[in-house]
């Protein structure tokens, strides 16, 4: 009887209560596309990770996982590391960030083919001149270009040579000798990919790297993929951000319900005044309020997860390439948590001040 | 009627304060009512009528003298034993009807059996009620789609349907026009006659105030003969 009292009354004042369940919503879309943006980001970079094909990553000393900037190896490092017996396959490659999701890498096609088994052209194919660029598919859509268009990139026009499937490194690709020049390094690199002989070996041959080399970062591709979670991106910051998002989410729900359930019951002094002439408690006037703002919450919450699916359309749309959404689900009963304690405390003061009201001044409200 | 009276008052004093004025709105009075009679409160608009029924029922303290509602002592209750009273023993009918707008004839008379707690047990008595009231066919209507003298009728049947011991009808017909008065009243009538209600009404109207037993007038806080 209770939840049919909480509906009438929801239902009584459509367009406020749409309005509440709207705005509540948002914070709820926020959060879900923002979390499903950091796991589809770093989704995304350990596929591309995996698609190099190697077993060992050896970086600079003082690199993370997620940050590699520079070019401080030299070239030659490549040929000592492909000496070690159990090394099939030695690739270096150079590193050029032109956006802080977005890289381009300078590769030897040759070695880089023999690591990775070979890029699949979609159209076009590899590179025949000096400023020739092989772009990924989305990356190709994104920017609406085709084989043998122009794309301006790092400040100087490229043809695109051909567009490849991706999945492997990176979502551009310049010669190696070309990035060096364009950075100022030559003869230099930014890391090294290995592939063993037998994928068994990778723990010993790490061993045996970091012996010789101890301060470099040597991962076995399972572990630098395994690196790549929300804790690790810019040292916590991007954690930090999800944080203030699910603050803001709080306190957006919180100010929502307050306003919203404020107004109400001051709509409804005389029915509080009923309410309580029929011998209804406080805690039972309290109890209504809440389960309105509940009620409200989880479906705001609901209408944010719906929302978070058109998020992630329209990016998926609009930038296939740059950005990368998945769809969390194990964040939905966080977000909806977070939305719930939010409106119960919003529906707090209002509930308290209705339960309080004189019987007989809410009576004769007009 | 039994010898020991639901309602006992002596010496009963409301004193209103409003800022730094205080208004008296009783100055002692003294009431005994029996149970099962059918009491009609007359008197000058002012002269604290409606504090009595708020008094009786539990919606506001008394200053001080004493108020036995079923040999509970009223003036000693707290906040929360004023509820129960109002939950339990007591029901008010308004003039304004005092419907909730948003729920159907039926589930305003659900929801006081509902705060009553009494939804589980079945009520068959009830249906019989409904029909003596004449409001069956209307239960599914909004308030707003009723007319006055059917909205009084539902709250009525709200004020019963918990089976309260008594009955406080403020001004019930005050809304109406004579016709739908006089269905009111004759409700109210065969409630006392056939169930034995305690009713207590308040009403200007010499013609409603015929319908009761005994009639008690009041004038400046007080009651008069
Ligand atoms: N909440 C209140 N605060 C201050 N004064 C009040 C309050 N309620 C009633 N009074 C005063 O107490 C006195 C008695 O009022 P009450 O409503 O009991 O009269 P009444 O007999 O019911 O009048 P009416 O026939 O107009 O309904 C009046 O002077 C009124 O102004
Ligand atoms: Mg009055």
């Amino acid at each position: 009887m209770t939840v049919k009292l909480v509906l009438e009354n929801l239902k009584h004042r459509p367009v406020r209560s749409a309005l509440s369940v709207f705005l509540i919503a948002i914070p709820v879309t926020l959060i879900l596309t923002l979390v499903g943006l950091s796991e589809g980001l770093l989704a995304d970079s350990a596929r591309r990770a995996r698609g190099v094909g190697a077993d060992i990553w050896v970086r600079p000393p003082g690199s993370s996982v997620l940050t590699l900037s520079g070019a401080p190896l030299p070239e030659k490092m490549v040929e000592v590391l492909a000496r070690n017996p159990h090394v099939a396959a030695a690739a270096g490659m150079i590193n050029h960030p032109i956006s802080s999701t977005t890289f381009v890498a300078g590769i030897d096609m040759d070695s880089f083919n023999r690591m990775s088994g070979g890029f699949k052209y979609l159209e076009g194919g590899p590179f025949r001149k000096p400023d020739d660029v092989i772009l990924d598919q989305p990356y190709a859509r994104q920017n609406k270009v085709h084989a043998g268009d122009k794309i301006n990139l790092l400040n100087h026009e490229w043809t695109v040579a051909g567009v490849v499937e991706p999945g492997k490194l990176s979502h551009i690709f310049l010669p190696m000798p070309v990035v060096q020049s364009l950075s100022g390094n030559t003869g230099k690199i930014s890391q090294i990919f290995l592939k063993l002989d037998d994928p068994a070996n990778t723990g010993a041959v790490i061993r045996e790297l970091k012996e010789t080399m101890p301060d470099y970062q040597i991962y076995s591709v399972a572990e630098f993929t395994s690196l790549l979670t929300v804790n690790n991106v810019q040292g916590g910051m991007l954690r930090n951000f999800i944080n203030v998002m699910v603050s803001i989410g709080v306190v957006i729900g919180f100010a929502v319900v307050l306003l919203s359930m404020y107004m109400a019951v001051l709509q409804r002094t005389r029915e509080i005044g009923i309410l309580k002439s029929l011998g209804a408690s406080r805690w039972f006037i309290l109890r209504t309020i809440l389960i309105e703002a509940i009620v409200m919450g989880f479906c705001g919450t609901i209408l944010g997860i719906l929302f978070s699916f058109g998020a992630r359309w329209l990016i998926m749309t609009l930038y296939p390439a740059s950005l990368s959404e998945a769809i969390v689900p194990a964040w939905w009963p966080i977000a909806g948590g977070v939305t719930l304690a939010g409106v119960t405390l919003g529906a707090m003061y209002p509930g308290l001040s209705a339960a309080r009201q004189d019987p007989i001044e809410a009576l004769a409200y007009e | 009627m039994s010898d020991r009276p639901i309602i006992e008052i002596r010496g009963l004093r409301k004193v209103y304060r409003v800022g730094k004025v205080e208004v008296p709105a009783l100055r002692g009075v003294d009431l005994d009512v029996p149970p099962g009679e059918f009491l009609a409160i007359v008197g000058p608009s002012g002269s604290g009528k409606s504090t009595l029924f708020h008094i009786v029922g539990g919606l506001t303290p008394p200053s001080s003298g004493t108020v036995r509602v079923q040999d509970q002592d009223v003036a000693a209750m707290t906040d929360a034993g004023r509820t129960n009273l109002r939950k339990t023993c007591v029901s008010f009918v308004f003039q304004k009807f005092n419907l909730l707008p948003n729920l159907s004839a039926r589930d305003n008379i659900a929801i006081a059996r509902h705060i009553a707690g009494l939804n589980h047990d079945p009520d068959p008595k009830f249906e019989e009620v409904l029909a003596l009231l004449g409001i069956a066919n209307r239960l599914d209507h909004k308030p707003a789609a009723l007319s006055g003298g059917e909205q009084q009728r539902v709250a009525i049947a709200r004020a019963i349907v918990t089976h309260p011991a008594i009955l406080l009808a403020d001004e019930p017909t005050g809304n109406l026009d004579s016709e739908n008065s006089r269905v009111v009243l004759g409700v109210l009538r065969d409630l006392n006659e056939r169930l034995g209600q305690t009713i207590l009404m308040i009403t200007h109207n010499p013609e409603a105030a015929a319908f009761a037993h005994r009639t008690v007038h009041m004038r400046d806080g007080r009651i008069v003969d």
